[in-house]
């Protein structure tokens, strides 16, 4: 109980920390490219396309469910814009910055070595590796109002996309003989031979060009993110866990 | 084979050992809270929680939507 105390401590102020850097980050580099994206997406929904410009829903289950959820007579609770809503996507960057650093100090207590800013950092970018790098190749960041296959297919591709890339990454680093650095490779690269579900048709609602400024502004928030997050938990755990 | 020689000859390396053991229970428990965490920010169908979260899942390439 006194570790998961000290883990949970480390993890509380390392994911704070990062997760109110990147709230900032967030603000200047992501959220403008998505409000702009809206107007986009809005523009097409008025013109009767829902989310994208798509004749063809029927043939699409993702736009579908996109209209779905635009149904204004089901629409649910959101934040209004503004100081609301920048709030409420602050308190989401803190969230995830506490979940992905209990992830880290999770794996630091496990592999039960000394730990330094300088170390947490070189994890750091594994997590970049893990949970950026790895499932963006198959499903790049997105503006809203973009073409999509089914949410759920998805979402099971990026887990099992992330699962693997580490695992993967956990074997070449740790472990020494030839035939687990095949292994490894082969579940680095596995899901992407399979495929990340793709749309039946692609289209955006805003333009290339702005898809393309946000696919540079939310990788490199994230590697920011992730360094920041790697460096200070690898500093707090010294401190709260190993108490150096 | 010879890592197993060396933790049975080293007092050092099988504390050490026993260390990491105790700390499995600590440690899975926290990374099942940051992954329940993650769940409900990144991954939730429940549409307040998506609404509430949506420029951070677009951010993070989440997948949303």
């Amino acid at each position: 109980m006194e570790l998961f105390r000290r883990l949970f401590i480390a993890a509380l102020c390392a994911g704070t920390l990062s997760g109110v850097v990147i709230t900032a980050a967030h603000q200047f580099g992501t959220v403008p490219v998505i409000l702009e994206a809206e107007v986009y997406e809005k523009a097409a929904e008025a013109h009767g396309h829902p989310g994208v410009a798509h004749e063809h829903a029927d043939h699409n289950a993702a736009t579908m469910e996109k209209a779905a959820a635009h149904d204004p007579e089901a629409e649910a609770w959101e934040p209004a814009d503004g100081f609301e809503r920048t709030l409420y996507t602050g308190l989401a960057d803190i969230l995830t910055g506490i979940g992905f650093a209990l992830l880290l100090v999770s794996a630091y207590a496990v592999k039960g070595d000394a730990m330094t800013w300088r170390r947490g950092l070189f994890w750091g970018l594994a997590g970049f590796a893990t949970f950026t790098l790895a499932p963006t190749l198959g499903l790049p960041p997105e503006v809203p109002g973009t073409a999509a296959a089914p949410l759920l297919d998805r979402q099971v591709w990026w887990i099992a996309t992330v699962a693997l890339t580490g695992g993967g990454l956990g074997l070449l680093a740790f472990k020494r003989e030839a035939i687990w650095a095949v292994l490894a490779v082969a579940m680095i690269v596995l899901p992407h031979v399979i495929g990340a579900p793709q749309p039946v048709e692609s289209g955006s609602a805003a333009p290339e060009a702005l898809a393309h400024r946000f696919v540079v502004a939310a990788m490199v928030v994230s590697l920011l993110f992730w360094i920041s997050l790697g460096a200070s938990t690898g500093y707090l755990y010294r401190r709260f866990v190993q108490n150096t | 084979m010879l890592d197993q020689t060396i933790a049975a000859s080293d007092p050092n390396r099988t504390t050490a050992e026993a260390s990491r053991a105790a700390a499995l229970i600590p440690a899975l428990a926290t990374a099942f809270l940051g992954a329940f965490l993650i769940w409900g920010v990144g991954f939730s169908h429940i549409d307040v929680f998506h609404n509430a979260a949506h420029d951070t899942r677009h951010s993070n390439a989440f997948p949303c939507h």
